[in-house]
């Protein structure tokens, strides 16, 4: 064990003045290390952002958070098994509220109802459209992720009387009111005016996915007096205990059946959702996006690698009679074999290490100047990237240290 | 000079007997050795002569454990080398012999002390006691103030002692010495076969293997080797002697 420690230590010191006496071969061979580092680095701190970026989008849904939907949130191959079942009503709320307060131990906390539907938001000069509107009560807030910084959510009193109040979020507050607050002032949608009570802080879009960023709330009552039409609704139920969602969602389902009234025999024509159910069908999208994009940027790794290779097979047929006295000597072939693959790994490792650092460069540049690009560095992405450096140089070191362990003393001692 | 100060023999080192080493070349099967039984005791210093082609360098390998036999006997203190793998053939060649080549063989970008602690490296020995054994065995061969420089900042015969010293480090039972002075002038030739005068002295065993008459005579027993067989193998150097069966042309093979 001290044996091989010293042999260890021997050489890295082998490798480090090898590099140093043949420092521009050096430079030149870990360039493609350097390169293919920055590349992995570079994706994987893309992936990490668009990992992050999707986790935040799902966040908005709550993890803790039933659905009841007429639709799933699934892609159906028999949608016209769900295009005839009755629209979900927002008035199944308080009915579930009741019989969730006369449950015992019910694992359920609240329900309540959403209505919503697109509509242009008019300030003075300014205009936005297609925000996503939205009608709900007061309880909203305890299902929601919504923060108010700038003001507060509508109250149980504007809630219950149907007030004319809205929340709105960052970016239509900050298309409608670019230089003023807009607490207290009244915006116009439908034709209706309404006083803004509070402004949700910013929560950032990705790739377009829903965010309160774009969205406005107002009382389900004032919401029904105006715009009832054509508007979807749902009923949000919050749980109780996350990680027992699925009991959860057994006792809702039972709750419902009896809300809608349907005999034993019959099947829900209703649909429980989650964030999960959500997340099942986006993963496959972001695991394909991440799969490629690391395969891609591999690739130019293993171009290094085998530039590393060609380098160490060099190196090898350079002292082979280094080798063959070395042996002479007394290194075994393990002796031998750790020499090469060390110095393949020092120089891979040194080679990741600059990588990293020029990747670490990029991001922050990249991130001061497109603060919405999705990019993410992380601790863990340091020591996977080194990682990687390591098993690059222990493969591609590996098939020439191989070669060298295996020399035969006499003819390498021999050989000019 | 050297029918003096013969040391009494100690016991066996290498102990071989009848052995053959074949090389196949291409279709044709080379008969290296064919055949060659020799005891060698420790505190011998003995001389390997024989023409190019004589199977002198087959036979140094064989002794240096770089090789192993085609068939026959080879036992190092007593432990037959025949059957020994690699590993314990490069432990043999680390702790029981030290090599001495013609080129030196010295890896250049490391100092003197650094090549000298090779051995001990591989031996496992810890830094600090590698140090100082390094720098206690060249002072000994006369560089005590070379420890530090580099193979390029030494004269030739400096770095043969380096050489020599690397070899001694491990304390090993033999020392083969393969054309020890071939890349030195005559001069510096004659100091360095002095100091393995000196080195036998000591208490080492020396196996010098050359072809060159005026170094075989610092050995106290000669070996002729012609053929893959040993030719004749005498006490001393008879000048007479030797230099006739020197003379007899290789038989082609």
């Amino acid at each position: 064990m001290k044996r091989f420690l010293y042999e260890l230590s021997e050489s890295w010191k082998i490798a480090a003045a090898q590099m140093r006496s043949n420092l521009t071969r050096s430079t030149l061979t870990a360039l493609g290390v350097i390169i293919g580092i920055i590349a992995v680095t570079l994706m994987g701190t893309a992936v990490n952002g668009i990992s992050i970026g999707f986790d935040k989008s799902m966040a908005v849904l709550g993890d803790d958070v039933l659905y009841v939907t007429q639709w799933p949130w699934k892609p159906v191959d028999d949608w016209w098994n769900y295009r005839d079942r009755k629209k979900i009503k927002t008035e199944y709320a308080e009915t579930l509220n009741r019989m969730i307060a006369a449950t015992p131990n019910s694992n359920l906390v609240i329900a309540v109802p959403t209505s919503n539907l697109m509509r242009s938001i008019k300030y003075g000069g300014n205009q936005v459209n297609n925000v996503f509107v939205l009608g709900t009560t007061s309880d909203f807030i305890v299902t929601s992720t919504i923060d108010c910084t700038n003001g507060r959510f509508f109250n149980e009193l504007e809630s219950r009387g149907g007030a004319n109040v809205v929340m709105i979020g960052f970016d239509v507050a900050d298309a409608l009111f670019p230089s003023e607050n807009p607490i207290d002032k009244s915006v116009l949608i439908n034709g209706q005016l309404f006083k803004v009570v509070g402004v949700n802080t910013r929560q950032g879009t990705f790739l377009g996915l829903f965010s309160w960023d774009s969205m406005v709330a107002m009382p389900l009552a004032a919401f029904n007096k105006y715009f009832s039409a054509k508007s979807d609704s749902d009923v949000r139920v919050k749980v109780k205990d996350k990680t027992r969602l699925a009991d959860a969602k057994d006792e809702l389902t039972g709750l419902m059946r009896r809300v809608r009234g349907l005999p034993p025999e019959k099947k829900d024509d209703f649909s429980i959702n989650e964030q999960q159910a959500f997340k099942s069908t986006l993963d496959p999208v972001k695991n394909s996006i991440a799969i490629a994009g690391l395969f891609i940027t591999g690739l130019s790794l293993f171009v290094g690698a085998i530039g590393i290779m060609n380098i160490t097979f060099v190196s090898v047929k350079e002292r082979t009679k280094e080798i063959g006295t070395r042996k002479a000597l007394g290194a075994r072939r393990r002796t031998i074999l750790l020499q090469f693959l060390i110095e393949s790994t020092a120089l891979c490792l040194l080679g990741g290490f600059i990588g990293l650092v020029f990747a670490y460069l990029m991001c922050f540049g990249i991130g001061k100047a497109f603060p919405s690009f999705p990019i993410h560095f992380s601790v863990d992405l340091v020591f996977l990237s080194m990682i990687v450096s390591i098993l690059t140089g222990l493969f591609s070191g590996f098939a020439p240290a191989w070669t060298a362990s295996r020399l035969d003393p006499v003819t390498a001692l021999r050989y000019e | 000079m050297n029918s003096n100060n013969i040391r009494p023999l100690g016991p066996v080192v290498i102990d071989i007997e009848n052995i053959t080493k074949n090389y196949v070349m291409g279709e044709e099967v080379v008969h290296a050795l064919r055949g060659v039984t020799l005891k060698i005791h420790r505190n011998e210093y003995i001389a390997i002569m024989g023409p190019s082609g004589s199977g002198k360098s087959t036979l140094m390998n064989m002794l240096g454990c770089l090789d192993t036999p085609t068939s026959g006997r080879y036992e190092f203190n007593g432990k037959s080398v025949a059957e020994m793998d690699d590993d314990e053939l490069a432990a043999v060649r680390n702790r029981e012999i030290g090599f001495v080549f013609q080129t030196f063989n010295l890896l250049p970008r490391s100092t003197s002390l650094r090549n000298v602690e090779l051995p001990l490296i591989y031996a496992g020995i810890a830094p600090e006691r590698r140090v100082e054994r390094a720098t206690q065995v060249l002072t000994d061969v006369g560089l005590g103030d070379r420890v530090h420089h580099k193979p390029n900042e030494l004269s030739g015969g400096q770095r043969q002692r380096v050489a020599i010293a690397r070899a001694l480090v491990n304390g090993p039972s033999i020392i083969l010495a393969d054309e020890p002075t071939g890349n030195l002038d005559s001069k510096t030739g004659e100091e360095i076969m002095a100091l393995l005068e000196d080195l036998y002295q000591h208490g080492n065993t020396i196996i010098l293997v050359t072809h060159e008459r005026d170094i075989a005579a610092h050995a106290r027993r000669t070996v002729h080797l012609r053929d893959g067989l040993i030719e004749m193998d005498h006490a001393g150097f008879i000048p007479e002697l030797d230099l006739a069966i020197e003379s007899i042309p290789a038989r082609s093979i």
